[in-house]
């Protein structure tokens, strides 16, 4: 059945921002599903609200909207672009959501718009938990013990008759959000209120724990003709009872007999057929009893995934890919396998390799939140490793999660006799614990006992560290080489083997290649070697026979930005992915590394090669030294590569672009200072400590206020503002460790400044400012966190041409050749720079976006010997677009009970989305109408109208009342606590009086948690109190009250209320607002 | 004391064509020459090593680690295991499943497998993938390549071998204890190397089978009157199987008749077709074979080395033979049905163990052939 001729215009819905559960997979299936449809012919639109996506880049669909992803503003596009057809399973549980609320508000229909992929009454029985539950029973598969709940009265006599320990599942929520597993009453109510709550049904499951069964994942395919495959089996390492997202998973299944697996693969057919899933790609999750292998299904998800790209990745079958082309008609024998190109698509893969994916966490950020693993997802990122065995391929995923962990020795070793405490709760750091408990002579059935891990899978780390034992007490010149290559075999780290043998990692890697201990690579080609593999895609492994083809080509290698975390997630992706394309264009073979399986980067169709390896000086130099490339690209992957840039200069590697000492030259203190002098610019008077004696005398000496952080970081980690002699000893004894190797950066900080964001590039010679961007919050938030605007609404023509001129000079200055991101403060119209980045910034891909022009693609041409001329890239353009952006951070906080909420200089959000509107200078309507849509597409649901609280410190109280003022002007009804009331009050505005927390009853978390608030302003009242405010805002994140920590986003925000009711949705496309800039790119240079 | 893999006994693999490839002896020690294949399968190692169909030659796991889950008291499909040598990147250690009751090592020496462990696998299929599938010899007792090489070269091959006489049985048997009910149906079945889940299959489909030796003659066949015979898989080189092809080709018409594997390529020699060798074979569990008659797209396992020339079976003296099934990698003939002489055969294994159950449904197209010649 081929490709559908009815169709001509399909709607494609995105993911939105990164959040906890959501994060770059879906760009990477959806950047696919454009690509693959648009090659076919087909009018693609796209609704994604994240603009550091590479999918909502203009030139992958024919309209790109950079809108909410709301039923009501997707809706309007519809309006506008009239689809015939409407793809909802690429843009996770998001897509999959808005795409069922438009099908049952009748806006489908209206249009004409046909659900593919899944359709609706598809979606409706895989995700209704009661639905589902009958269509297993129909087909005789077992389901835990269940029954559902819509009112917490209900779920109470449920739990009674079942007894605990229970799941709670509320329905159609994503990454097993407001759920959990509980072991007793109190808990239970907890979490069974605020998953009712959280469930747009209002729905929960109460479920029978299969708590320590082993759990699998099958990824199946199926097409109009009823040809079904299985794409791939995966083991989960951390037995059910610890979210998948959360577990560390192997592929293919380990410790399954084929009788066992076809079980799943029967089950999984089954399953397809009888949801009815008949074109794409769905996973599906099987528990198996371990003593008697009892299987029962825990649930299915019609649309691609995080574990359909792990699939993908694990195994080079392109899942989102062949679910777009089987959507519009295709049969899987009639697509061909782009890597074998001989043999069709209609196939199962076969692998001859061990994959291991580890998630990776980040508590640290989040001080106070509950860091056991459940049944709810707390991972932001994750490693993907390939290994020919499970103890290679674990050992390289732990050096890929960049955790400073090198081997699975746990680097703060437990006492023996806290060990089975700490195994029998799922953490991020068990792995380590179970490694740590072998070494110390605990059997693998008593850790079976305690973590309910497979004991085949604790042997393999067993026979690790026997190894380690075995090479224990060794030195480099007494190792025998076979013992030496049996270890680099079981996956260990030069920089491990040096610490054994008392060596440095440059002694290891120099010994072993003398003796021919050098690592080759293989390929991953979805057929285990049957076929030959045409896609040149790689991993490393200590074998015999290597793969890689020469070519004569010359290589530009790209070092990606291995898993996402808070501070370094899919902007730099997106910079490594328009690296590669800007390569392709200019000619060169790319060869892009990384080891994010979540990433279009390692989509095999990025670049000409791919190297899925972790991002470590010895995994980098193995390739370097295979491929000789003529450079490296270091500067667009955030940290992880910057880091290596100056070891691997040092080990003879071109180095690309911007020189790494201009690094060195921006984060060391004295150069920086020196630099600045010279050029004249002012900077926040600032000191350095290396001791906390140091540190109170800087301070003193400074001033405090003052901002500390640690030397070399990304994203603020552990930096925080200190006011006082006590907060800064506390700082330095708690949070950091001083160094000599790692001073303590100490800064004035400028209290009520203006914070700025310039994004840049330069060629050696001249610099192309892209954007400065103006930030919504004052100086002190984060600029991760801080929502910022293009062109920046309030700054003055002088200022905004001072930061101009320091930005040119601090470029000319270091010498970047490619990108650099400069921040500054804005105090009485004096301009004082905070820092300087030379390398690509958070805010590329939200500057490209806005101005049109590709600005990383743009900086590697540079940093490939093109000029700025060359690539007709003369003036400015942000200050004259005819449309105003508001990027927007998404913060991740409903995942951390008990962590606070309120912002600071350290970065805590996850993801951002863009706003876009119309604009002319001095007016408010776009600006307010593009910050409003940022807030929507942000969840942030602003009411226009009904009952806002609003609380302030006195220093701020009259701006508080001016806020209040308005709000009432829009008609809200204005509560809060006694002393911000009296201000108000005093202005005349009526208000009501609600009880402090803990000063009588109801007080305002009861009103908020009672549903009877809409809005919530708080803004705290200093840095580093947990005071009122924090069990505020917990109550307004975990009941969904927008909540406003900032004086200055309750104007804008308020901006935006008013534009609202006043012009009503409106939508307009990327490819619209560019065609609109009054200096168009020239195209031919810029390569689209 | 920590184990130290160095302290294990060596074992040497060498190719007809001279590569050699060293690694670890594991299984029962010893020498042992045959043709190296390989199968893709990553799970059923247990299934693989008793399939008669291997009699005569080596395996090579494609997938890395083996023996994870041991060897469990239901997952045999005969009485022993049949191939020589079995090669693997690694042998688990350690066994975990709720069934096991025996680790691989300790099975394959209590068989006389020959293993070899820790040699890159990937290379040798992938040499094998490039140069066709050779003969090689796997020894724990002559390290020396060339001496080894020297006994490779003086090894019989597999082309025109009759292997079938080495694994079939002497004395007929009836195969009945997976039958749920009084049985509808007598089957006769050769036994070529019957695979054990084809008996089960068959016994769940109401069937019982009596299983003769491999040489039993048409009239032999015919004075149990059967309702239908069965073709079984097995070894080797079809061609070299004169004996059946004589007695297939007196039963066509006479009796419904259905073959797998090399019971498929059988038939094809008995219709008057020819048979060919493959340059490696399909060995796996991941195949994609079209079924004509549908149109869709079964997943397969298979194990075979030869294959079936469709073209050489137009005009067949029997009748029109038509092309039921093909493989979608390479076009080659998977089920052949020829409607006036009442056989059809697939080249695959439907019975799967190890594999996928898509095509199942084969024995319930057998079940209605001999209804509709009951009539």
């Amino acid at each position: 059945m081929p490709r559908r001729n009815d169709i001509e215009t399909i709607l494609i819905i995105g993911s939105g921002p990164i959040i906890i559960g959501q994060a770059c997979e879906f760009d990477y299936s959806g950047t696919q599903a454009c690509k693959v449809l648009k090659e076919d012919g087909f009018r693609v639109v796209l609704v994604n609200s994240n603009p550091a996506t590479i999918m909502t880049d203009p030139e992958f669909a024919d309209r790109t909207y950079i809108e909410p992803i709301t039923p009501e503003w997707v809706a309007k596009i519809i309006e506008r672009e009239r689809p015939q057809a409407l793809l909802p399973t690429l843009g996770g549980q998001t897509g999959l959501n808005v795409s069922v609320a438009l099908a049952e508000d009748g806006t489908l229909d209206r249009f004409g718009v046909e659900l593919i992929g899944a359709r609706h009454e598809v979606i409706i029985k895989a995700e209704d938990r009661n639905l589902f539950k009958e269509a297993m029973r129909n087909i005789g598969l077992d389901l835990p013990e269940s029954d559902f709940a819509y009112s917490l009265a209900e779920a109470k006599v449920i739990a009674e008759r079942m007894g605990f320990p229970l799941v709670i599942r509320p329905s159609f929520t994503l990454g097993g959000g407001g759920g959990g597993l509980v072991y007793n009453m109190k808990e239970f109510l907890e979490v069974a209120r605020h998953g009712l709550d959280l469930s747009p049904i209002t729905e929960i499951l109460v479920e029978k724990s299969v708590k320590g069964w082993k759990e699998y994942e099958l990824e199946v395919m199926r097409d109009k003709k009823d040809n079904v495959v299985i794409v791939c089996p995966i083991e989960n390492f951390d037995p059910m009872g610890v979210h998948t997202g959360d577990s560390i998973t192997v592929a293919p299944a380990q410790t399954l007999t084929d009788m066992e697996y076809q079980m799943l693969r029967d089950a999984s057919i089954d399953i397809m057929r009888e949801i009815g899933v008949e074109t794409g790609g769905s996973n599906i999750q099987f528990a198996i009893e371990p003593d008697t292998g009892h299987m029962v299904v825990i649930e299915m998800n019609p649309r691609v995934s995080r574990s359909s790209a792990l699939a993908s990745k694990a195994t080079g079958f392109p899942i989102a890919k062949i679910a777009a082309k089987l959507a519009v008609g295709y049969t899987l024998d009639e697509i061909p396998n782009d890597i074998t190109r001989e043999t069709p698509a209609c196939f199962e893969p076969t692998i001859d390799y061990c994959v291991v994916k580890v998630p990776r966490w980040a508590f640290e950020k989040f001080p106070g939140a509950d860091e056991v693993l459940g049944t709810r997802m707390k991972s932001v990122g994750e490693v993907m490793s390939i290994g020919r065995t499970f103890k290679e391929a674990v050992q390289k995923a732990v050096r890929s999660l960049e955790i400073d962990r090198y081997s699975l020795r746990d680097l703060d070793e437990a006492p023996a006799d806290e060990l089975p405490g700490l195994l029998e709760i799922a953490s991020h750091d068990r792995l380590f614990k179970v490694y740590s408990a072998l070494q110390q002579g605990l059997g693998i059935d008593e850790i079976y006992e305690l973590t309910g891990i497979d004991p085949w899978f604790t042997d393999n780390l067993l026979q690790i560290a026997e190894m380690q034992e075995l090479l224990e007490g060794r030195d480099l010149a007494g190792v025998p080489d076979d013992l030496l290559r049996e270890a680099k075999r079981y996956g260990f780290s030069d920089i491990e083997l040096a610490r054994i043998f008392g060596a440095t990692e440059a002694q290891v890697r120099s010994h072993r290649l003398g003796r021919g201990i050098r690592a080759v690579f293989k390929s991953v080609d979805t057929c285990a070697a049957e076929f030959e593999a045409y896609t040149p895609y790689y991993y490393s492994t200590y074998e015999d026979e290597d793969e890689v083809r020469d070519t004569d080509r010359e290589k530009v290698m790209i070092l990606g930005s291995g898993p996402n975390r808070i501070g370094q997630g899919i902007e730099f992706d997106y910079c490594c992915v328009h690296a590669a394309f800007a390569c392709k264009e200019m000619g060169y073979e790319t060869i892009m590394v990384n080891c994010n399986p979540e990433t279009v980067s390692t989509d095999y169709d990025t670049s000409d090669r791919l190297y899925f390896e972790p991002l470590t000086f010895e995994d980098v130099m193995n390739i370097v030294e295979r491929e000789k490339p003529m450079g490296l690209i270091v500067t667009l992957g955030g940290q992880t590569p910057l880091k290596l840039a100056i070891p691997l200069e040092e080990a003879g590697v071109r180095i690309l672009g911007t020189p790494p000492s201009a690094i060195d030259r921006a984060e060391d203190r004295e150069l920086f200072g020196n630099m600045l002098k010279k050029l004249e610019i002012t900077h926040p008077t600032d000191g350095t400590a290396t001791s906390v004696e140091g540190a109170l005398a800087a301070g003193r000496r400074i001033g405090y206020p003052v901002l500390v952080r640690p030397s070399y970081v990304l994203g603020g980690r552990a930096m925080e503002i200190v006011y006082s002699d006590e907060m800064m000893e506390k700082y330095i004894k708690s949070a950091v460790k001083a160094s000599h190797e790692h001073p303590v950066l100490i800064d004035k900080f400028l209290e009520d400044a203006k914070e700025i964001d310039v994004d840049a590039i330069c060629d050696g010679n001249r610099v192309f400012i892209g954007a400065i961007m103006e930030h919504v919050e004052e100086a002190g938030i984060h600029s991760g966190d801080s929502a910022c605007v293009i062109p920046p609404p309030f700054l003055g023509e002088e200022v905004k041409a001072t930061v101009s001129s320091y930005t040119e000079r601090l470029a000319l200055e270091l010498g970047v050749v490619g990108l650099i991101n400069v921040q500054y403060a804005v105090k009485d119209e004096k301009v004082y720079v905070l820092e300087v980045n030379p390398r690509a910034s958070r805010t590329v891909p939200f500057v490209s976006k806005s101005i049109g022009v590709p600005l990383a693609k743009m900086a590697t041409r540079v940093m490939l010997g093109q000029t700025l001329d060359e690539l007709g890239l003369h003036e400015e353009r942000f200050s004259r677009l005819k449309h105003i952006s508001v990027k927007e951070a998404v913060l991740p906080f409903v995942r951390f009970q008990g962590a606070d909420t309120v912002l600071g200089p350290e970065m805590k959000s996850t993801g951002e989305v863009m706003g876009i509107d119309d604009y002319s200078p001095g007016t408010d309507t776009g600006f307010g109408m593009a910050m409003v849509k940022a807030q929507i597409a942000s969840y942030n649901f602003f009411p226009t109208s009904g009952t806002a609280f609003v609380s302030a410190p006195d220093r701020k109280k009259a701006e508080a009342v001016n806020i209040a003022r308005r709000l009432a002007d829009e008609g809200f009804k204005l509560l809060a606590t006694e002393g911000t009331a009296a201000s108000i009050r005093e202005m005349g505005i009526p208000v009501e009086v609600v009880c402090k927390v803990g000063e009588g009853s109801p007080d305002i978390v009861d009103h908020i948690r009672d549903g009877e608030v809409d809005l919530v302003i708080n803004v705290p009242e200093g840095r580093g109190s947990r005071g009122s405010g924090y069990s505020i805002r917990t109550a307004a994140t975990m009941s969904g009250v927008p909540c406003i920590t900032t004086i200055e986003l309750s104007d804008m925000v308020l901006m935006g209320i008013t534009a609202l009711k006043k012009s009503g949705l409106k939508v307009k496309s990327i490819q619209e607002f560019h065609s609109e800039i009054a200096v168009p790119v020239e195209r031919g240079q810029s390569g689209g | 004391m920590v184990f130290d893999m160095r302290d294990r006994e060596q074992a040497l693999l060498v190719l007809s064509d001279g590569t050699a490839y060293r690694g670890l002896s594991m299984g029962a020690g010893g020498e042992f020459f045959g043709e190296v294949c390989f199968n893709t399968s990553m799970a059923g190692y247990q299934e693989i090593l008793t399939d008669p169909s291997y009699a005569g030659q080596m395996v090579n796991m494609t997938y890395p680690l083996i023996g994870n889950y041991g060897v469990n008291p239901g997952d045999f499909e005969s009485d022993r295991v049949y191939m020589g040598g079995f090669i693997v990147r690694e042998s688990s250690r350690i066994r975990s499943n709720w069934r096991s009751s025996a680790d691989l090592g300790g099975f394959l020496e209590k068989h006389r497998v020959v293993g070899l462990e820790g040699i890159d696998t990937r290379a040798l299929t992938r040499h094998i993938r490039d140069r066709g599938a050779m003969e090689g010899g796997i020894s724990s007792l002559d390290l020396d390549p060339e001496s080894l090489l020297d006994k490779v070269e003086r090894a019989p091959g597999l082309v025109g071998v009759d292997l079938v006489r080495e694994v079939t049985i002497s004395e007929p048997y009836v195969w009945e204890e997976n039958l749920a009910a009084e049985p509808e149906f007598e089957v006769v079945a050769f036994d070529f190397g019957i695979k054990r889940n084809i008996l089960r299959l068959l016994n769940a489909h109401g069937c019982r089978v009596t299983v003769m030796p491999a040489s039993a003659t048409a009239a032999e066949v015919l004075e149990r009157d059967p309702d239908g015979v069965f073709l079984a898989n097995g070894p080797g080189d079809p061609a070299a199987v004169t004996y059946a092809i004589q007695a297939i080709r007196e039963l066509l018409g006479r009796k419904p008749v259905f073959g797998i594997c090399l019971g498929h390529q059988l038939l094809g020699l008995a219709l008057g077709g020819r048979t060919y060798k493959l340059k490696f074979g399909h060995r796996g569990a991941n195949q994609p074979v079209m079924n004509g008659d549908t149109g869709r797209v079964e997943i397969t396992a298979q194990n075979h080395g030869f294959a079936v020339d469709t073209e050489s079976l137009e005009g067949c003296a029997f009748g029109n033979v038509e092309r039921t099934h093909w493989n979608l990698n390479d076009e080659t003939s998977e089920g052949i049905r020829c409607a006036e002489a009442g056989a059809f055969s697939v080249q695959y294994h439907p019975e799967a163990c190890p594999g996928p159950h898509d095509s199942r449904y084969l024995f319930g197209l057998f079940i209605e052939l001999m209804k509709e010649w009951r009539r």
